[in-house]
């Protein structure tokens, strides 16, 4: 029996590379979606680095259960290890064990997108959406962070990878080296680089459908996220259109998937 | 979870505690059934076949109904009046609000009456009337004949819900009809019984979103306050999540619905449809579990897709029929089949749940409609939010499978904030989104 406690977290049984001597001992950063995301100092003291452990699930099938964890960890692996090297801006990979499935990599140090888009949108006073659109002048930094999302999905698409599962969750900022915004200003919640995390679900794919997927996938879980910014979305595709090549393209077919997910909803 | 729950005779199944709590209501439920069932005829039984030479179609009826419950969550009310005896007539001695309302959005046909206690919110079924179209095995539901259906039998179970309601049509404050999503020609029918109901009673009309109605009477039976809701039937394969006045969708199926998969699944290998493709399909994969069949796993985000999957199953069930093997060099069989089918989509369907939890940060998953009655969905959930150190809230076969005290009690709630449908504006929608409807009741 591993946990079922209210809390649930802290009582997990730690995967075993996590239980060999470290200089700091390892913290449940999050139970995300399908693992347990760990902060260790397991390389080297001064280098914390992020173990991605992905347990057997208790209520899969064992057999594809197995498939599944193999699967995933050596994509995200091989995803990542190619977006480093084109430049799309991911946390680097230090190991992999697909069969004991853990994954170590690079600690980004700061906040997922949403927390940061959150923190954003709750200064304000509570306001429909159109207000949100029409005080542009307010909401310039949450733009500019909406294009830089929109230019690094475009980086990602180029390298002819699709990540599977964008959502603002699956994407941290990471501080300027050096910050422009004032300090404790609104503009500096929503400052930094956006990185790239969680491709356990990516693919090598360099199709339209499939990159339009992708888009449509992020614009729903914005949508339903911060509904309050929903109408600002417009400003990733924008900067997406630019980021590549084959961007018009994959936007062109955009249109397509939303129609389809619009006509499916049709039977109660 | 200390063994691994496949495979596993239902009588030891794993639950989390909320199952027990569960289970505790259900048995209350079923306890005042008993006593109220005495009290009450049900209504007959046999029932004439529809006119049209449809030999083959068989009608059943279903009596599931005299359920009553109770919720604790309070709700905000007009007026606050409480006297100590009830008079219907008088609307400021009023004790309780009540809503009759008719679903008809696919083949089943269900009219039920709801009440609301004015000061605590109190919900209690007065009657919950259901009548099934089943189509012949091999086949599935069309409008036309589903619409017929409906036609045939309104006035039948209106006056069966009624009579078990034991109460008076004066009493009644508001008629409740799903206006969408659904299917064009049975929605029409119930929406034109619910209009004639409206006119002849002179009660106001309320238009209700049929997955909004499914929600709501989820979380009322079930007690679930601020879950993500797993929405899977025929037609509907959403994960949604409440925020800011609206059920907002987070996830759903790109193409068909997992039910239309487990249903046309059903007519390849020519199961019967009765009582539903899908539950017999369950009671078949109880059967299987000797392999897992390799079947396309489709999930993209909090999205999925179960067309590939539907592809695939049906050609393994054409090499089943001409005698080919399995992967282990023996011969397979429809269970195994069932059961491979179930065990891949419900893993899917638990993996997009999972991710929408971690997403909004919840631990609480609500899963309604139809395919909800499914019980090793129920357990997969259950094993999935145990990890998180939460629970699965389900309902019975009564509430989670399409229902008319649903559609009354979802319409009582917006009825309450000051909402109705004028008769010119009562039309229905095929295509209504959960996400379309403004959720004025709760905060
Ligand atoms: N490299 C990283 N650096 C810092 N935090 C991380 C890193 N990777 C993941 N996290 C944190 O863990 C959470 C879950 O990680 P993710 O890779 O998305 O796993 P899952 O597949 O379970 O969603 C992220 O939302 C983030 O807060
Ligand atoms: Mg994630």
């Amino acid at each position: 029996m591993a946990v079922s406690s209210p809390e649930g977290q802290g009582q997990f049984p730690l995967p075993k590379i996590l239980t060999y001597p470290s200089s700091t001992p390892p913290t449940l950063i999050t139970q995300g979606a399908e693992g347990r995301v760990y902060k260790t100092t397991h390389l080297d003291p001064s280098r914390p680095c992020i173990l991605k452990y992905r347990p057997p699930k208790p209520y899969r099938h064992a057999i594809l259960d197995a498939r599944l964890t193999k699967e995933r960890i050596t994509a995200e692996a091989h995803v990542l290890a190619r977006c480093a090297r084109e430049g799309v801006p991911v946390p680097a990979v230090y190991a992999t064990d697909p069969r004991a499935g853990w994954m170590m990599i690079e600690y980004i140090d700061g906040v997922p997108v949403r927390q940061a888009i959150n923190e954003f949108l709750g200064k304000r006073p509570e306001t429909d959406q159109e207000k949100v659109a029409a005080e542009e002048t307010d909401n310039v930094p949450l733009i500019e962070l909406l294009r830089r999302i929109g230019a690094t999905v475009g980086g990602l698409h180029g390298t002819g990878n699709v990540h599977g599962d964008l959502t603002t969750s699956n994407m941290m900022l990471r501080p300027f080296s050096t910050t422009i915004a004032a300090e404790g200003s609104k503009a500096r919640m929503v400052e930094g680089d956006v990185v790239l995390i969680d491709f356990g679900l990516a693919t090598q794919s360099s199709s339209e459908e499939d990159r339009a997927v992708d888009l449509y996938v992020l614009e729903r879980a914005f949508a339903s996220t911060h509904p309050r910014a929903e109408k600002l979305f417009q400003h990733v595709l924008d900067a997406y259109e630019k980021s590549f090549k084959k961007a018009g393209a994959a936007l062109a077919k955009l249109e397509d998937v939303r129609r389809r997910g619009r006509k499916k909803s049709m039977l109660g | 979870m200390s063994t691994g729950t496949v495979g596993r005779k239902s009588t030891s199944r794993y639950f989390p505690p909320s199952f027990l709590k569960y289970f505790k209501r259900k048995l209350k439920w079923s306890l005042k059934k008993e006593a109220q069932s005495s009290a009450v005829t049900p209504p007959s039984a046999p029932v004439p076949p529809l006119s049209t030479g449809s030999s083959l179609t068989k009608i059943e009826v279903k009596n599931k109904h005299n359920n009553s419950f109770t919720t604790t969550t309070p709700r905000t009310h007009f007026d606050t009046a409480d006297s100590p005896k009830m008079t219907s007539s008088n609307p400021s001695q009023k004790k309780r609000r009540i809503a009759l309302g008719c679903e008809g959005s696919a083949n089943k046909l269900g009219i039920g009456i709801i009440s609301h206690d004015i000061t605590t919110g109190e919900a209690t079924v007065l009657s919950n009337i259901r009548d099934t179209f089943v189509s012949p095995p091999g086949t599935g539901f069309l409008p036309k004949d589903t619409a017929a259906h409906h036609r045939a039998f309104f006035v039948r179970v209106a006056k069966t819900a009624l009579s078990t309601a034991g109460i008076p049509i004066s009493e009644i404050d508001c008629i409740c009809y799903t206006k969408g999503p659904g299917m064009g020609a049975p929605l029409t029918s119930v929406a034109i019984g619910a209009r004639t109901l409206s006119l002849l009673w002179n009660k106001p009309l309320v238009g209700v979103n049929h997955c909004v109605g499914h929600i709501e009477m989820g979380r009322t039976i079930t007690g679930a306050d601020n879950p993500v809701v797993l929405y899977v039937s025929g037609g509907n394969t959403q994960v949604i999540a409440y925020a800011e006045q609206r059920y907002r969708i987070f996830g759903e199926a790109l193409d068909i619905a997992v039910g239309n998969c487990l249903d046309r699944f059903a007519r390849t290998l020519e199961i019967s449809n009765d009582p539903a493709p899908g539950y017999n399909i369950e009671q078949l994969a109880k059967q299987g579990g000797r392999i897992l069949l390799d079947l396309p796993y489709a999930v993209k985000g909090m999205d999925c897709s179960f067309s590939g999957i539907l592809t695939r199953a049906d050609e393994l069930a054409l090499m089943m029929k001409q005698g080919k093997k399995g992967p282990d060099g023996e011969p397979f069989t429809p269970a195994d089949l069932c059961f491979s089918l179930q065990e891949t989509i419900f893993a899917m369907l638990v993996e997009i749940t999972e991710r929408a939890m971690a997403h909004v940060g919840s631990n609480q998953v609500l899963i309604v409609g139809g395919v909800g009655c499914n019980e090793r969905l129920q357990e997969m959930m259950g094993a999935m939010a145990a990890e998180r150190g939460g629970s699965v809230y389900a309902t019975d076969e009564r509430f989670c499978i399409d229902n008319g005290i649903m559609i009354a009690h979802a319409g009582l709630l917006a009825y309450e904030t000051g909402f109705e449908t004028p008769l010119e504006e009562s039309t229905c929608t095929q295509r209504f989104r959960t996400d379309e409807v403004f959720v004025k009741w709760r905060d």
